[in-house]
């Protein structure tokens, strides 16, 4: 059956003259040309435009006040020792959540992959959690710990326990929070990359007689490298730019401000859009840095993980 | 006809009719008044002024978010895309000078003027006024003061009738075993609890607050020093609450109905939401806490004002709207609706004032002597720097002040994020 759609599309673009061959790639890119320009206004327009603003001192509500400064706001932010907490802070949730999420998520993915009976139930069970929005979640946590409305409290017996009054345990609920949400992301990209390991290895490996233990490390993970690469990549991402947990528990007290709040402050609070803007370009250039360096570093190819190869 | 058709058709004329609905209201203009959420008092007074207007226009009611200052940020949002759907806002007080100073609000006229704000009282009108230009007409004020558990004020041997300070206030409660709640979240309310605290011993935040973004602190005083005493004191002391540092109004009130429940600084919708309950007869009330003795305390100023948004379509009908909705049979209306306190003086007299508000004199009173936040466009930099520094509030020490007059300087001048 696949063979045949397949010499047919041979036969028809195999031999194609030169001429038609320029028309026709001519055509392709004014089909796609209305998807570009909309790509283009909708991203790099912005992103222009927060770079602009990220060199100027503005206000929006001191408009009279506003001027060109160069690169002011950045020599600012970066020798404010604020900027370096928030990074710390961002840095720790990025460590702990996502070095959990992978050892969770490859324990689900496992469960998903091999579950027999009710495959659709367990999928969706463990789905679940992904498809709730952030904030619901946040304030789902928030509440469940929080010291009058919360039954976490009951539960441990802390009768007078405030979770949201220390650095410590504020920081426990926030990454568990998101753990809980982002665990089933993890474990979706895992389960493609286990999909991809051929079983012939699991069984020739079985008939040696190595263990499930051994199996899991010598034949599973080595073969699903690629996908883990990229769901750490895809998770550090993402959790680099953590906002609404933080935002909703704690609002930035006690030391838990990530780099993302800072940004809405400065920009949404203060309204101050330069410093507000040069923290995002600075956000955003974080993040750059982090997807060059899971690239380049740890030779992650997404094509591969894609099953395109 | 089948049962498809009968459906098309019925849609077809729910359809027609709701393009009809459109073209009807278009006819009469519609004002656009963002409120913030309150018992749903503005919404009727909103009908009422529709309906004194006669048909030469109507005001629609757009509910803001119930934190100050996210209703700020979404009103900023808006007017600095020159929103023209903003033709009234309820702007809470501290952010009127941003607002005037951006531009984003219609200047009242002399003319206007003299016939808006007749009968106000004095604090609540200072608020509305930016560089001597009227930009928003007082709709209501509010006012702190102390709540007392009755039973613990009489173990405690406290005369409520007097002004008591803070340190008696702390020593009551750690006397009879009980709690002393006060708003001490990171958020505008613990910056309320922080500006009368330094008023109250005679100072101020800012020197000079007009000046902007060239305003010099002034907290670094031993007003601000007695100030952080106080929250000091309070913080170590066996009557702070568990959890004080993330406490709202919302929380206070609720902890406030607790078995060790003692004492409570809030506003007076604490009173009004207990009518009728078993808690009513427990509810004892005070002058807000002096700092030091024999100087009578600056309570907290709270309050709306109504202002025109610069951009609206309906300037004129905006300023009759006004008008209706901050005369003194709707300030009154809304003072019992809702429990928030009237700005003009004449409504303190009406007789079913007093009989809903036992303590009428005194909020008056506190009103009157009620110390403002800063007006300055750059309110919210030094609330914000404010909470940064004071909070969490165990952390509050003699060099609380003077590290928060650093911070705010070096914020408004450029030195430092917030």
């Amino acid at each position: 059956m696949a063979a045949v759609p397949e010499s047919r599309g041979r036969g028809r673009f195999g031999g194609r003259p030169p001429g038609r061959g320029l028309s026709e790639q001519r055509l392709g890119w004014y089909l796609c040309a209305p998807a570009v320009v909309l790509m283009l206004a909708v991203t790099v327009y912005p992103m222009l435009q927060a770079l602009w603003l990220s060199l100027q001192s503005y206000r929006i509500t001191d408009p009279d006040a506003r001027r060109f400064v160069g690169l002011d706001n950045y020599v600012l932010i970066l020798s404010d020792s604020l900027w370096w907490q928030n990074v710390g802070v961002t840095v720790l949730i990025t460590v702990i959540t996502v070095a959990v999420e992978l050892v969770l998520g490859l324990a689900l993915a496992l469960v998903m992959h091999r579950v027999i009976f009710g495959r659709g139930v367990v999928r969706t069970a463990i789905l679940i959690p992904y498809g709730i929005i952030t904030v619901v979640s946040a304030y789902a946590w928030m509440y469940a710990f929080s010291i009058d409305s919360g039954f976490v409290n009951s539960w441990l017996g802390l009768t007078n326990y405030d979770f949201f009054s220390q650095f410590g345990s504020s920081i426990f609920v926030i990454c568990l929070s998101e753990i809980w949400k982002t665990t089933p992301f993890m474990s979706l990209l895992l389960l493609a990359g286990l999909a991809q390991v051929p079983e012939e290895l699991q069984e020739a490996a079985r008939v040696d007689g190595a263990t499930a233990w051994q199996r899991l490390w010598k034949v599973t993970l080595p073969n699903m490298k690629a996908a883990i690469m990229v769901a750490l990549l895809f998770r550090t991402l993402d959790a680099y730019r953590i906002f609404d947990n933080v935002f909703v528990m704690t609002g930035g007290a006690h030391g838990t401000e990530t780099v993302s709040l800072l940004a809405y402050r400065q920009m949404i609070s203060r309204t101050a859009v330069g410093l507000g803007s040069a923290v995002s370009v600075l956000l955003f250039l974080t993040v750059v840095l982090i997807a060059v360096l899971f690239i380049k570093g740890f030779g992650t190819d997404l094509s591969r993980a894609r099953g395109e190869r | 006809m089948s049962l498809r058709r009968k459906l098309l058709r019925a849609i077809a004329v729910v359809i027609a009719a709701l393009f009809a609905g459109c073209d009807s209201s278009e006819a009469v203009p519609t004002l656009t008044w963002h409120i913030n959420p309150d018992n749903g008092t503005q919404a009727k007074l909103a009908a009422q002024c529709t309906a004194l207007a006669e048909g030469r226009y109507r005001i629609r009611t757009a509910l803001l978010p119930r934190d100050s200052t996210a209703q700020r940020e979404q009103l900023v949002r808006r007017l600095a895309a020159a929103d023209a759907g903003i033709d009234l806002m309820s702007l809470d007080v501290p952010y009127l000078a941003e607002f005037a100073n951006a531009r984003f609000l219609r200047r009242f006229g002399d003319a206007e003027r003299d016939l808006l704000v007749q009968g106000m009282l004095d604090g609540p009108l200072a608020s509305a006024v930016w560089e001597d230009g009227l930009y928003g007409v007082p709709f209501n004020a509010n006012t702190q003061l102390l709540w007392v558990r009755k039973r613990v004020a009489r173990e405690a041997v406290l005369d409520l009738r007097e002004q008591l300070t803070w340190l008696q206030v702390i020593e009551a409660a750690e006397r009879t075993n009980t709690t002393v709640h006060i708003q001490a979240r990171r958020y505008e309310g613990y910056t309320v609890l922080i500006n009368s605290l330094i008023a109250s011993a005679g100072g101020s935040i800012l020197q000079n607050p007009q000046a902007g973004k060239d305003a010099v602190p002034a907290l670094n005083s031993p007003a601000g020093e007695a100030a952080a005493r106080v929250i000091q004191r309070l913080a170590g002391s066996a009557a702070a609450p568990a959890g004080m540092g993330n406490a709202d109004e919302g929380v206070t009130q609720a902890r406030f109905r607790g078995e060790d429940a003692g004492f409570m600084i809030n506003w007076p919708f604490v009173y009004t939401a207990e009518r009728g309950t078993p808690l009513e007869e427990d509810f004892g009330w005070s002058r807000w806490p002096a700092v030091a003795a024999g100087i009578p305390s600056r309570p907290p100023l709270g309050g709306i004002n109504l202002a025109i948004g610069a951009f609206s379509r309906h300037p004129d009908f905006a300023v009759e709207a006004v008008a209706c909705i901050t005369a003194p049979a709707s300030q009154k209306q809304y003072m019992l609706g809702e429990g928030l306190l009237a700005t003009l003086e004449s409504v303190y007299d009406d007789a079913e004032i007093q009989a809903s508000f036992p303590m009428a004199k005194l909020l008056r009173d506190s009103l009157a002597d009620a110390a403002p936040r800063p007006i300055t466009p750059y309110y919210p930099d030094i609330t914000t720097a404010i909470q940064t520094i004071w909070h969490p509030p165990d952390t509050v020490d003699a060099g609380t002040p003077a590290a928060s007059a650093r911070f705010i300087a070096d914020v408004l001048g450029g030195r430092k994020l917030l």
